[in-house]
């Protein structure tokens, strides 16, 4: 019974270490979207390489896609871009690019200097279509379903892991 | 002696560059927030916006932050306000795409209630505990405490 006394104790800082060390494990820079199994924010932008052509939500109503917020100033869309790449030549589904705040002269050189991975970009010069879909940090990654529905958001560069452990078997799952 | 001179001056240059930088810093901020011409509107915008969180820099209201996201989020809030939409729609408009996390106070919820009630019960707990450590201590007669200092006792003018 004496012991209790230094059991208390000990059981309070257990229980707190518990929390730190799942604290530590969080990062509070991923934000979790309310987006997710909403649809898709309506959209209508000009493409980034051809000015007069627009593409719309509705243009890819149908269809799985990916959707990819990128711009030439941003440092980890570089990171992340190789894999985006080789990602696009074996990916089954169209992935769209959103060239985010970017100058379209300065998107459309990076495009040229370090491949282009898109069916199209879209350039949302003002930022507005970015904050429709919730974007706080380039690069992200949307996968958008063939209802427009949102069903997945990926924050920061995206990793060989993330698209074999979470990306591809949920485009596998939206297919079948 | 010249190597210590140097060094100074490359301090004195790093200094002056930081207070160079924080100027320019200043003069662009300055030229880089655009306000409406209608100072009543501009206060709400800012009331507004010192409730919403920066995401890019977390722990700053879109009110306090030069991020280019904080920007962009506070003409959204002017131009909102000025189409006269009402505050809560505004607070709508931003939780459905960025979540309660935009709000500097999140909402009562099953989900924030122990966010909420936590430090209340923390208090409540610990001065129960308090209270009962207490009440049971003056209960116990003289015998169950040992005298401070009981060896250095003798030589204590107040005890012998």
């Amino acid at each position: 019974m004496r012991h209790m006394r230094y059991l208390v104790p000990l059981g309070i800082l257990l229980v707190l270490l518990y929390f730190l060390r799942a604290g530590l494990s969080l990062n509070p820079r991923e934000v979790p979207s309310p987006l997710i199994g909403k649809p898709a924010p309506a959209f209508s932008l000009a493409r980034l390489d051809q000015p007069a052509v627009r593409i719309a939500k509705e243009d890819l109503r149908g269809k799985v896609w990916i959707l990819n917020v990128w711009a030439s100033w941003c440092v980890a869309c570089r990171q992340e871009h190789p894999l985006l790449v080789a990602y696009s030549k074996q990916a089954q589904v169209p992935i769209y690019g959103l060239n985010y705040k970017d100058e379209p002269a300065a998107g459309l050189k990076w495009l040229a200097d370090f491949g282009n991975p898109y069916t199209a970009s879209l350039a949302d010069r003002d930022g507005r279509v970015g904050i429709d879909f919730g974007v706080y940090g380039v690069p992200e990654t949307f996968v958008i379903d063939g209802k427009g529905v949102i069903r997945y958001k990926h924050i920061g560069p995206l990793t060989p892991e993330v698209l074999r452990d979470t990306i591809d078997p949920l485009l596998k799952q939206l297919h079948g | 002696m010249a190597d210590t001179r140097f060094a100074g001056s490359g301090w004195r240059a790093l200094v002056l560059s930081a207070l160079l930088a924080c100027a320019v810093g200043a003069v662009l901020a300055n030229e880089a927030a655009p306000a409406s011409a209608d100072p009543v509107l501009e206060a709400r915008v800012m009331k507004l916006s010192s409730e919403l969180r920066c995401l890019v820099c977390q722990n700053q209201t879109i009110a306090d932050s030069h991020a280019d996201l904080a920007v962009d989020l506070r003409r959204q809030v002017r131009e909102m306000l000025q189409a006269g939409q009402s505050e809560q729609q505004v607070i709508d408009f931003m939780t459905a795409r960025y979540g309660d996390f935009v709000l500097y106070r999140p909402p009562f919820k099953p989900l924030t209630a122990l966010l909420w009630v936590g430090p209340v019960l923390m208090v409540v707990v610990g001065l129960g505990t308090l209270f009962v450590v207490l009440r049971r201590r003056s209960r116990l007669t003289d015998a169950a405490f040992e005298v401070d200092g009981a060896d250095d006792a003798p030589n204590d003018p107040h005890l012998s």
